[in-house]
């Protein structure tokens, strides 16, 4: 029977020795050498039966086919537009894949210009990394006024809380659209000074996203920014 | 009469206080500070990155950019001009292969990683400053890494073989002195950096190894607590 030699949910560095024997298995941000498991990166260990992985605390984003992301057009193809997604590799808008149909000799510029943000969604990245985004579906668009801040991304699911839960309640205070990408960066849309209590909280949650009863804290944090009463609903 | 004590009253096999933080400089994607003695590293990595010029993009693997820089005002004496001379090109290019063992890059095809390094302060040993520091930046960017890399200098002065020299003792003229960076990869134990300054013996060599493997057991430990300050949950 093997053994675990670290605890679960604590922070690992490279190298770290996790567990000993043959009988765990090496997952994400693991590896192993000969009847040991290693980690393969920081992060925190998540034990699952007998599958050990570590999930990473920091880092640029890493696309993923399937995430929804706000990306920036950064240069403009003959069939398409190059987006700056926030990671080492750019991504690629084909006309084919825009929100509605473009004829071959349309001005590009029309639709999306340099410098504009649009939510889109990746669906293919290659082995070398070569990523496709998509703007067919509900809710892809380009994001017109608000104001963009970039955040670390793997702190995004804090942010966007259990089933919505955290963007939600922040959402209901402040009465501002929000847009979380996966890749880090985030749309806020209200008035100018409502805006200014996301980007505060949002910060809040970047820093404290990693010591327990986070949503109490930005409750307290928001009622007292907004002077309003928040009323939580509870996810199982 | 031989070296007998040390200039600063250490022991032969102690290091010079170290002191390291990871995730000092906010813009990068992972830094770190270490301090060793009166010597200072401060280390910035950015990256993965799209690399430029793009004809040195490698399909198969990112590459790893290291780059030594000490400061003008960091000796003592006089100004150090700042920028690449031949000595910081060579301490960069050394540094880079010492890390080279543990960084994975077959995940970051056509990028780079750049890891800078800048001594604002600096008494003997700012190689293994620097590769200390770029270790743990290394790791504080997320990057993934098959382990951590510690490094430590072991000299010869005189007749005694000392840990961790610092400039007195490099420039001890009472008799001759051999400095010898180590650079050890912590978990296997592996050698990633060996370069020798002056003479030694063949057995002197061999204990000089066994000191810096000794030494660099403590100084992972030291860079593995750095990491894990800044993470770990407060409660």
């Amino acid at each position: 029977m093997g053994k675990l030699l670290v605890e679960d949910k604590t922070i690992v560095t490279p190298g770290e020795e996790l567990a000993e024997g043959m009988d765990f298995l090496p997952a994400e941000g693991t590896f192993r050498d000969k009847d040991k498991i290693i980690s393969s990166g920081l992060g925190l260990v998540n034990v699952n039966g007998r599958v050990i992985k570590t999930i990473s605390v920091s880092g640029r984003y890493i696309p993923k086919s399937g995430d929804t992301i706000i990306a920036k057009v950064t240069n403009i193809l003959m069939s398409g537009w190059i987006l700056d997604i926030g990671s080492a590799y750019s991504a690629v808008l084909s006309v084919k894949e825009a929100k509605d149909f473009i004829r071959r000799d349309a001005d590009l510029t029309r639709y999306y210009n340099i410098g504009d943000y649009i939510i889109t969604d990746i669906i293919m990245v290659t082995s070398q990394r070569l990523v496709d985004a998509s703007m067919k579906g509900p809710g892809m668009r380009k994001l017109i006024g608000g104001r963009i801040i970039n955040v670390n991304c793997h702190k995004v699911p804090r942010i966007i809380g259990k089933k919505g839960s955290m963007v939600s309640m922040i959402k209901n205070a402040t009465d501002c659209s929000i847009i979380v990408g996966q890749n880090g960066v985030i749309w806020i849309n209200g008035s100018p000074e409502n805006e200014i209590i996301v980007v505060k909280t949002i910060k809040k949650i970047e820093q404290e996203a990693h010591i327990s009863g986070l949503t109490d804290r930005i409750k307290a944090f928001l009622e007292k920014e907004t002077n309003k009463k928040i009323n939580i609903e509870r996810v199982e | 009469m031989g070296y007998t004590k040390r200039n600063d009253g250490r022991k032969f096999d102690e290091t010079r206080p170290i002191e390291a933080k990871a995730g000092i400089i906010k813009r990068a994607d992972g830094s770190a500070y270490f301090k060793m003695g009166k010597t200072v590293a401060y280390a910035a990595v950015y990256g993965p990155r799209e690399i430029h010029p793009k004809f040195l993009q490698n399909p198969t693997k990112g590459k790893l950019r290291c780059y030594y820089n000490m400061m003008p005002f960091s000796s003592v004496g006089d100004r150090v001009r700042p920028g690449a001379n031949r000595r910081a090109k060579e301490i960069a290019m050394v540094t880079e292969k010492a890390l080279l063992p543990v960084v994975d890059l077959g995940k970051f095809p056509n990028s780079v990683i750049d890891v800078f390094i800048e001594l604002p302060q600096t008494d003997a040993g700012t190689r293994c400053a620097g590769i200390c520091a770029a270790s743990i930046a290394l790791a504080d960017a997320g990057i993934l890494m098959n382990d951590m890399v510690a490094a430590v200098s072991i000299g010869r002065v005189d007749d005694k073989l000392v840990v961790d020299l610092d400039y007195s003792e490099e420039s001890y003229e009472g008799g001759t002195v051999a400095d010898i960076p180590i650079a050890v990869i912590s978990r296997t134990g592996e050698i990633s950096l060996l370069q020798m300054d002056g003479n030694l013996s063949r057995e002197d060599l061999k204990k000089a190894v066994e000191m810096a493997k000794k030494s660099c057991i403590k100084i992972d430990k030291i860079q593995r607590d750095a990491l894990k300050n800044k993470y770990e949950v407060k409660k």
